[in-house]
């Protein structure tokens, strides 16, 4: 009685858990199936299986979506953005897990502050001022607001990697004549590496995705990032579902091999990250 | 301890003994520290706190956003918008959204999250398909919906209208274009709570868990009793981020109904950015965006109370 019901709880939830996998699953798979379909065929019935494998709707999505260039723009973005974030939060994030300045409490409240303030605040005076310098369409430019965006996370999350550094660590590396830089390089560096991938992948996912700044501040064909290339699509392609389609396919698969090959630091980022504040 | 006693004499070995040099040792190294520290804290400085403070002062002028000339208007941005009932329609929308996103992203991601401890195996992958809408851009997840769900020529909702069910595009009706929206939004991040509150689920002490079990507790009692007691604290945060983000929404909005029809989707972060990008007023975007900065603010400072005990561990 007691094992049956068990079994029974057991498989309820099995079944509950699968439900919502199929609610987040769903969406995606109707973008793949009909993604190989002709249009009509999309229009008629976005349900129906395939029939064959229509490669032409991924030709077409490749060269009206421009995604040669929006890859390339893409990546100077998000390497921009991360190499920025990665270098600037850990030396910040190593000086207040040390407590190593007395203003470190205000230097923490500061970085939650800026964490949470609307991108509106501070967005149309940043745009005007990238207008008079002439630094709109300018991606590198861009990463690095994106960077100054990003940064309280990646100075929280490193923080709390260097924490876990055992403080007779770096005692003894003073003790040996060692200077900061070495230090960083040599001692502190091999600790926090998981630190730095999880920053890196979330961070990277974030300026890969980000949409209010860069469609703001990329307005010119030759500076769109991937995602904005497949928004230009929407006008022309709205009734070439089959095309559109294939333009989300190649959006989503890079992103989800990315985010399964590194899953364990996005779980484990997402989940310390909140939790630690 | 005993170690960190030791730092300065063992540096007073190398360098010459005496106060003064120990004292300069010190100082050496807090300059160092500020200067490690100094790049991240200008870098944020220079992109949000100047251009925030110009925000300030350009909502009580008529600013085009163009050049450096601006007159002062006095209040005249903020009394326009009081009086326009659009803001009160992007208002009540931002409060339909915090109201929405309190209660179903959170229960969903409660009761996976606690269906989810149990299953050491599955657990893993489970997390991973939650988690896919939350790591794909905005554009993709707003384009999918748009194209192949809510759209009423090819999209889901037409395949349901071509075979008789009668539901209205959800996108284009002035009672459900918010809701279709949020559905969206939501859709894409119930998963991100998941993983959350499942993380701090496992820092339960298993002790106590093992306790309740020997007290003959059942799973709903022990998840109500033993594990939301101890998630507390991940909960309020996360409710408040929720708040947070809820005041700052844009993304889903803008790409899904740019606020239409009729504004009747439209939110603050909407409602601002047409000023600015569509009739460039720039003084009333940076009102709005101001007015926008005061909801974020309160949940923020509450934020920033909350996480005092983590942020000075």
């Amino acid at each position: 009685m007691n094992i049956g019901s068990r079994t029974f709880s057991a498989i309820a939830g099995h079944i509950v858990l699968a439900i919502f996998a199929l609610i987040a699953l769903v969406p995606l798979v109707l973008v793949g199936i009909n993604s190989i379909k002709d249009s009509a065929d999309v229009t008629k019935d976005p349900l129906s299986l395939p029939t064959g494998f229509n490669v032409q709707n991924f030709i077409d999505a490749w060269s009206y979506g421009n995604f040669g260039l929006g890859f390339f723009n893409s990546l100077v973005l998000t390497a921009t953005t991360v190499a920025i974030v990665l270098v600037l939060s850990s030396l910040a994030g190593y000086v207040l897990a040390g407590k190593k300045v007395r203003t470190w409490p205000l230097i923490m409240v500061y970085f939650t502050m800026a964490m949470t303030v609307p991108i509106q605040l501070f967005l149309f005076p940043l745009y005007s001022g990238f207008a008079q310098l002439g630094l709109l369409d300018n991606v590198p430019a861009v990463g690095v607001v994106l960077a100054a965006i990003n940064m309280p996370f990646g100075v929280f999350m490193m923080r709390t990697f260097f924490l876990n550094v055992p403080a007779e660590l770096e005692e003894a590396a003073f003790v040996d004549g060692v200077n900061t830089f070495q230090l960083i390089r040599h001692i502190l560096f091999p600790v926090v590496r998981p630190g730095l991938i999880t920053v890196g992948v979330i961070v990277g996912l974030n300026a890969w995705n980000e949409f209010l700044i860069t469609s703001t501040f990329l307005q010119n064909s030759d500076t769109k990032t991937l995602t904005l290339g497949f928004l230009s699509m929407n006008g022309t392609f709205s009734t070439d579902l089959g095309v559109m389609m294939a333009g989300a396919m190649i959006l989503i698969i890079p992103v989800l091999i990315v985010f399964i090959a590194l899953q364990r630091y996005v779980v484990d980022g997402l989940a310390s990250g909140s939790v630690k504040g | 301890m005993t170690l960190s006693l030791k730092t300065p004499s063992a540096a007073a070995l190398q360098n010459p003994p005496g106060a003064r040099s120990r004292k300069s040792f010190h100082q050496r190294r807090t300059i160092i520290n500020y200067l490690l520290l100094a790049p991240a804290l200008l870098l944020s400085v220079v992109v949000v706190v100047v251009p925030g403070v110009l925000t300030a002062v350009a909502s009580f002028t008529d600013w085009d956003g163009l050049g450096f000339s601006a007159n002062f208007v006095g209040m005249s941005n903020f009394t326009d918008i009081f009086a326009d009932p659009t803001f009160f329609t992007a208002l009540g929308n931002n409060i339909k959204w915090v109201l929405l996103f309190l209660t179903i992203p959170v229960a969903l991601g409660l009761l996976t999250a606690s269906l989810l401890l149990r299953r050491k195996r599955t657990r893993t992958l489970y997390q991973v398909i939650y988690l896919m809408p939350y790591v794909l851009a905005p554009v993709v997840n707003a384009m999918v919906w748009l194209s192949i769900i809510y759209n009423p020529h090819g999209g889901v909702v037409g395949y349901l209208r071509d075979r008789g069910i009668g539901i209205e595009p959800p996108l284009a009706n002035l009672d459900m274009s918010i809701f279709a929206v949020a559905g969206v939004d939501m859709w894409h991040y119930w998963g991100f709570l998941t993983v959350i509150y499942l993380g701090a689920m496992r820092q339960t002490p298993i002790e106590q868990v093992e306790a309740a079990m020997v007290e003959g507790a059942n799973a709903f009692q022990i998840f109500r009793h033993v594990y939301l007691p101890n998630i507390r604290a991940t909960l309020l945060l996360m409710g408040v981020m929720i708040v947070i983000f809820s005041f700052l929404a844009f993304d889903y909005v803008y790409l899904l109904t740019q606020g239409g029809p009729a504004h009747s989707s439209e939110v603050m972060g909407t409602y601002a950015y047409a000023f600015a990008f569509s009739s460039f007023q720039f003084g009333k975007a940076a009102a709005v965006g101001l007015i926008m900065s005061f909801f974020g603010l309160v949940a923020s400072f509450i934020y920033t109370w909350l996480s005092r005990r983590d942020l000075t561990k």
